[in-house]
């Protein structure tokens, strides 16, 4: 085990360079569209805001379609348009495209349940006292959601990083890709293993991140 | 807040219905109610869950728009304001509510601090402000607790500091003390009358608790299924009830029945008094003892008082020779406000 680990180290570091590359980029940009997205579904779906139900249900439409193609699919289908925006239909950059997609209108859906679970009663009592409505989001409903939120974001993460394994298919490269190439198709199970291994370290690296960050915050505040 | 109509009361809810469209069912929380509330009163609403109690009170500050009718503040109609405007009139319209409603990721301070600085207040005044407010409510010592530190009634403090923060001139409660227990209760309430007296707060409170109306309220409004059917004085409310959902109400509350035990074991006759207004004043067991010289005895009774005034029912037995026994029962029926017998010698 620890001579293929010696024998693939160089690929290892690449792969996992890849996937850090592939995973982080998608998660913060579809964190940023995804928590739009939510504020739009929850404003627009509550009636003490802008209770607006056509933009509601477009909105939601596009993010279930989304979320019912799957990733592997999604990707085949977002190539043309990789190209457009990133200029390449190969690699790491070309995956970037779908994999934000994909997590944002994921997380989407889950900020808009963290931001419904900030307490109506509390909503009610800002807006009584003749707070603004946009002060009302920025001001209370996000900080209120906050925590939600950060658990969201790191299911999110783990999600991302489940996505980017199917990246080697259009030459993106990553962990994912390392692990079928050598550990599947050249028979090296050891490759596999370590592999895994790998991504099970990351999961857990990610959950433990997003523990602290909520430790963090839940500390200051209740 | 002038305006060319002529306004009899501060709040005026003209014809209001409310209804809502529920899975294609429609379904009238307020129906056609109208309430007068004038400047500095404590007026209070009551009925059974789900009248419209909640529903009614938020149309007053809007936040729950009207389907017919009219709300009128200060003589203006709120349907009719602009944001804006709507906004500014909120700042004079306070509200609390059951479980208090703060902000669980903000202190005291920033809880006050957020609905001062949304008035356009600066940093500065808001700090000068939330001391006074602070220390009236009586809660200076927990500026920089959460709200998860405090205790129920510390709470509805807060709350009550934040909903005044802007001056209010009406205090919107729905049901403040309902999550209370009885001590903190009564002492919430103690600060809504001390509120009333000296800021000259006009207060609209809805409750299920009759105790609490009988504590603070200057006059109730009862609704039943979405109407108001009867509004009174408070003190005639529960002397001379004339809605039967009223009736009902308040009898629910006051009735008390003598143990069959009791019923079989006490001799003479068994009678029911009610006593309020002029005849409560009167020693009126004592007058009858002296004049028919007949035993009574009182087997239960309770007084409450409603702005000071006595409303009480009393159960005793009377008894001694049948004439005496029943020239002493007239006696006691024609000098008291009601009398019923439960069972005769």
């Amino acid at each position: 085990m620890l001579e293929s680990f010696i024998e693939i180290e160089d690929k290892l570091l690449k792969a996992l360079k890849e996937t850090a590359f592939m995973s982080l980029t998608s998660l913060a940009l579809s964190v940023l569209i995804g928590l739009a997205l939510g504020l739009i579904l929850y404003i627009t779906s509550e009636p003490l805001l802008k209770k607006n139900n056509l933009i509601y249900e477009t909105v939601g439409f596009i993010a279930n379609t989304i979320s019912s193609i799957p990733f592997l699919i999604l990707m085949i289908f977002f190539l043309p348009i990789s190209a457009f925006i990133v200029g390449t239909k190969i690699g790491s950059k070309a995956v970037l495209v779908p994999l934000t997609v994909a997590a944002a209108a994921f997380f989407a859906r889950l900020a808009e349940a963290s931001f419904s679970d900030v307490d109506k009663g509390v909503l009610e009592a800002v807006i009584a006292s003749g707070a603004k409505k946009s002060h009302v989001i920025f001001k209370i409903v996000l900080p209120e959601a906050k925590v939600s939120l950060i658990k969201n974001i790191t299911v999110t993460a783990v999600s991302v990083l489940g996505f980017s394994a199917m990246a080697g298919l259009v030459g993106g490269g990553g962990i994912g890709d390392l692990a079928y190439r050598y550990g599947y198709q050249r028979y090296k199970k050891e490759v596999m293993i370590i592999c895994i291994l790998v991504l099970i370290i990351l999961v857990q690296l990610i959950q433990k991140i997003g523990d602290v960050a909520v430790r963090v915050i839940s500390k200051r505040g209740r | 807040m002038s305006d060319e109509k002529t306004a009899t009361g501060l709040i005026e809810i003209e014809n209001v219905t409310v209804s809502f469209k529920q899975k294609k069912k429609k379904i009238v929380a307020v129906k056609d109610a109208s309430l007068t509330i004038n400047e500095g009163e404590i007026v209070g609403i009551i009925g059974s869950s789900g009248a419209g109690k909640s529903t009614l009170l938020r149309t007053i500050n809007r936040l729950q728009g009207v389907s017919s009718g009219r709300v009128l503040i200060g003589g203006q109609e709120i349907e009719k304001l602009s944001e804006k405007k709507l906004r500014e009139l909120r700042n004079d319209i306070g509200m609390i509510f059951q479980h208090f409603n703060l902000i669980g990721s903000k202190d005291v301070y920033s809880n006050i601090e957020f609905v001062l600085l949304e008035s356009k207040k600066t940093k500065a005044e808001a700090a000068k402000r939330i001391d006074e407010l602070l220390r009236y409510v009586g809660i200076e010592d927990k500026k920089h607790a959460y709200p998860a530190q405090l205790s129920g009634g510390q709470k509805q403090r807060v709350a009550i500091a934040r909903a005044l923060a802007n001056e209010a001139k009406i205090l919107l409660c729905d049901e403040p003390t309902s999550a209370l227990d009885a001590e903190t209760t009564e002492a919430v309430l103690n600060l809504l009358k001390q509120i009333n007296k000296e800021l000259g707060v006009t207060i609209v409170i809805i409750t299920h608790e009759l105790d609490v109306v009988k504590e603070i309220c200057d006059r109730v409004a009862v609704m039943n299924g979405g109407e108001i059917v009867e509004t009174a004085d408070t003190y005639k409310l529960f002397t001379e009830p004339v809605n039967d959902f009223t009736k009902n109400l308040i009898q629910k509350e006051s009735s008390f029945q003598i143990p069959r035990g009791v019923l079989n074991e006490v001799p003479g006759k068994i009678i029911r008094i009610d006593y309020y207004n002029e005849t409560a004043e009167r020693a009126l067991i004592n007058e009858t003892i002296e004049k028919f010289g007949v035993k009574i005895n009182i087997l239960h009774g309770k007084i409450d008082f409603i702005k000071n005034r006595p409303l009480g029912v009393l159960f005793v037995s009377v008894d001694g020779d049948p004439a005496r026994t029943r020239e002493a029962y007239k006696f006691i029926k024609d000098n008291s406000a009601r009398t019923e017998v439960l069972r005769d010698a």
